[in-house]
């Protein structure tokens, strides 16, 4: 399309209507062209490639592009240390505007047009649920980074795992008894009217109430809303504790208008930091959560604490001790989630090793392994922690992080231990057939 | 647009359409094979709005409810009480002529801008009612339908629609089945009394036609249509989920349609699977794909005022229907 220009200039190049037309037609059927180039078969040397479904447009964005940083800087250590099996990494990504129905569409396009040998890199829970069909009737292993209870619930199928983060079930059983012990034992929960405020509504109250706590009352607030000022007076008054987690642009709102309905008169609020990925801690408008607390997967700030590992891993990632980038210091990370795709990489890797990965034929061979892992140790593989795996429902188990808010920073007080966040297992995908 | 001639023509290029599609299942290559399958699902979506947009002149900005009522009554029963495939799809259209009588019943009280509005509120309605009912429906995360529940008995024989082939083979026959079905409407007498009423509908009335009747016929048919598209996408491809009820799947048929050509019956699918291309191809390359998108849309206002096929046919074929 090298005349492209001239196409938008019709009045000066008084290109006719023909001509433009035979541009078009022309221009069509060149873009047609390379989908029906025939892919040879992958060699023993050729590159291991992943298909990375990614959230380029669309309301997941924000936490695309930092998983997609995040994703190649893991890559990038992965090819330097000599590849998996002796091969090189290649990362082929398609956006998939975070919408269900591209999603299962590029899980296709990956399977049988780019002819990756996996998919991988997920994050919100439509897209996942939307694509995980297509992954299993085509037979190739999906790994997502979504912190949904989705996989964990057996509701998907055998070729979906969840490896690298933990779903919000276990995230919210484990905080629940440190927001007993130190905030307070009657609780009201907000959260979004669908289905990732479902996980959160189902599993956090019976946690709470385990440990002799309370929650007084559950809002939710439909997706639509864009103020949330008629649903703030439907919290009790004798509220120890707000629970608050909100997705979308919204938050900044809630948290301003929650400000003013308040004042200085305030319950202890604990929220979750998915809100607030890729925002300023300290944008205008957020003063109001100073000294509340919050969740996290991975720290957002750099800690006095932090293992060699996690120095070595910000680092590579090109975050700063803020946790925004190194090149422009308002471009805030995900760095609550990113840190999924960097592990969820490194146990890709590990199964292919296990399972002698060489190819397409082997994807059955790699599921299998994928469910054989056990545990993966804390190190420059997995920098975030420690975790437990559970092969049965596909779904790994680890720590979690309350920070709080305290002179413009977010601080780790307190790390939950994998046992907290483990629950009884609903599922076994194993008994289902490959 | 009359006499034996035309009407040979008329289905022998319709004829030749659908062998060529059936023909296709042996030569495209896997990966266009699975994206031609999902896009005649969707054709036949964009075939239902075309009914009522292109044929009646109403434009509504509601039709995401009618896909997704088929989506949902198919799905739902299957899910949570274990309905096989062909109850299911029953279930779907049955849901979908509910809520198109129902729309149709209030919506057609009114008419130009304020139909559009109406519809698009509704719709917005049942979104909301999707999410509502979360416990059910799972909301905008939505259900999987397990490949095993997607199968049809038929005596020893089991038809697994999950199978490429038989995926893509069913949704030609649903393709085709429209097809004929909105070719013999808009040829019938009361295709003749829509298109009267898209041209002048005082005029109609005062020729003695109920333009009422007419138009909630229409509205009905054209819900069932979509429905059975949603029907047959949550059956074909396992999913379902709100998304689909949103406002967004309201617009897409309008511009699949808008694309193709409005009031052609070929239109709609050349639409959906022109726009399906641009996206898949130009998403490779940029994340502005809807820049290209936008581009293309104003190139047609421009020089295809009336769709491919409608330009082909005021230009070219003044046979085409």
């Amino acid at each position: 399309m090298t005349d492209s220009k001239r196409f938008f200039d019709l009045g000066k190049s008084g290109l006719s209507r023909r001509t433009a037309l035979k541009g078009l037609a022309a221009g069509a059927g060149l873009m047609a062209a390379p989908g029906f180039v025939r892919y040879s078969q992958a060699q023993s040397s050729a590159p291991i490639k992943i298909g990375f479904q990614a959230h380029r447009t669309g309301i997941g964005a924000a936490y695309g592009r930092w998983y997609e940083k995040t994703t190649n800087a893991a890559v990038k250590l992965i090819n330097d240390a000599g590849g998996i099996n002796g091969r090189p990494v290649e990362i082929i990504v398609e956006d998939d505007g975070t919408d269900p129905k591209r999603g299962a569409e590029v899980v296709a396009k990956f399977a049988s047009q780019h002819k990756t040998d996996i998919v991988f890199g997920t994050l919100f829970s439509h897209v996942v649920v939307g694509s995980a069909p297509t992954a299993g009737e085509l037979k190739i292993p999906y790994y997502v980074v979504s912190e949904g209870y989705h996989v964990a619930s057996g509701k998907l199928n055998r070729w979906v795992f969840q490896p690298g983060i933990t779903d919000v079930r276990s995230q919210v059983t484990s905080v629940a008894p440190w927001v007993a012990a130190n905030l307070g034992k009657k609780v009201t929960m907000i959260y979004p009217d669908y289905a990732f405020g479902y996980d959160h509504r189902d599993y956090f109250a019976p946690a709470l109430k385990a440990q002799g706590g309370e929650v007084v009352a559950q809002i939710p607030i439909p997706p639509t809303e864009s103020s949330f000022t008629k649903y703030l007076p439907q919290i009790p008054a004798d509220t120890e504790v707000l629970y608050h987690v909100m997705v979308g642009p919204g938050v900044l709102t809630f948290v301003k208008e929650l400000g003013e309905f308040y004042g200085s008169n305030k319950p202890k609020l604990f929220g979750f930091i998915d809100s607030l990925e890729a925002v300023d801690i300290n944008s205008p408008g957020l003063e109001f959560l100073d000294g509340s607390h919050f969740w996290e997967g991975s720290p957002r700030y750099a800690q006095a604490n932090d293992s060699e590992a996690q120095k070595a891993y910000r680092a590579a990632v090109g975050i700063d001790d803020n946790g925004a980038s190194t090149t422009d210091a308002k471009d805030v990370s995900t760095a609550a989630h990113m840190f999924g795709c960097w592990e969820t990489l490194y146990v890709i890797k590990k199964a292919m090793e296990d399972s002698s990965y060489k190819g397409p034929e082997d994807r059955a061979k790699l599921v299998e392994a994928t469910e054989a892992l056990t545990e993966f140790k804390e190190g420059p593989e997995h920098p975030q922690g420690d975790k437990k795996f559970n092969g049965k429902i596909h779904q790994v188990f680890g720590h979690q992080n309350i920070s709080k808010v305290e002179g413009g920073k977010l601080n780790v007080v307190h790390r939950t231990s994998i046992e907290d966040g483990m629950y009884e297992p609903e599922a076994d995908y194993t008994t289902q057939p490959l | 647009m009359s006499g034996d001639g035309t009407t040979t023509k008329v289905y022998a290029l319709h004829g030749a359409v659908i062998a060529v599609l059936v023909a296709l299942n042996f030569v495209l290559p896997e990966y266009h094979h699975g994206v031609l399958a999902r896009v005649l699902v969707l054709a036949v979506f964009a075939m239902g709005y075309n009914l009522l947009f292109g044929y009646v002149g109403l434009l509504s900005l509601g039709h995401a409810m009618f896909f997704s009522a088929g989506l949902y009554g198919a799905g739902l029963p299957l899910y949570h009480l274990g309905w096989g495939v062909v109850p299911a799809f029953a279930g779907g259209i049955g849901a979908g002529f509910t809520v198109s009588l129902f729309i149709g019943l209030l919506a057609l009280r009114t008419s130009g801008v304020a139909f559009m509005i109406v519809t698009m509120m509704f719709a917005q309605v049942f979104y909301l009612t999707t999410l509502y009912f979360g416990e059910w429906t799972r909301g905008d995360e939505g259900l999987v339908l397990q490949q095993h529940t997607r199968r049809i008995a038929l005596g020893s024989e089991t038809l697994d629609l999950t199978n490429p082939a038989t995926r893509y083979l069913m949704a030609v026959a649903l393709f085709a089945a429209t097809l004929f079905a909105t070719l013999a409407i808009v040829r019938s007498r009361h295709g003749r009394v829509l298109v009267a009423i898209r041209e002048n509908e005082e005029r109609t009335k005062m020729l003695g036609y109920d333009t009422f009747a007419n138009k909630l016929a229409a509205v009905v048919t054209s819900g069932v249509i979509c429905a059975a598209a949603g029907a047959a996408y949550a059956l074909l491809f396992g999913y379902v989920g709100s998304t689909f009820a949103s406002v967004q799947y309201s617009i897409l048929p309008l511009l699949w349609v808008l694309l193709g050509g409005a009031a052609t019956t070929l239109g709609p699918l050349l639409g959906t699977l022109f726009m399906y291309y641009v996206v898949d191809i130009t998403s490779g390359y940029t994340s502005a794909y809807m820049l290209v998108v936008g581009a293309m849309l104003i190139l047609l206002v421009l020089w295809f005022r009336k769709g491919v096929l409608g330009t082909v046919r005021e230009r070219w074929l003044r046979w085409l229907p």
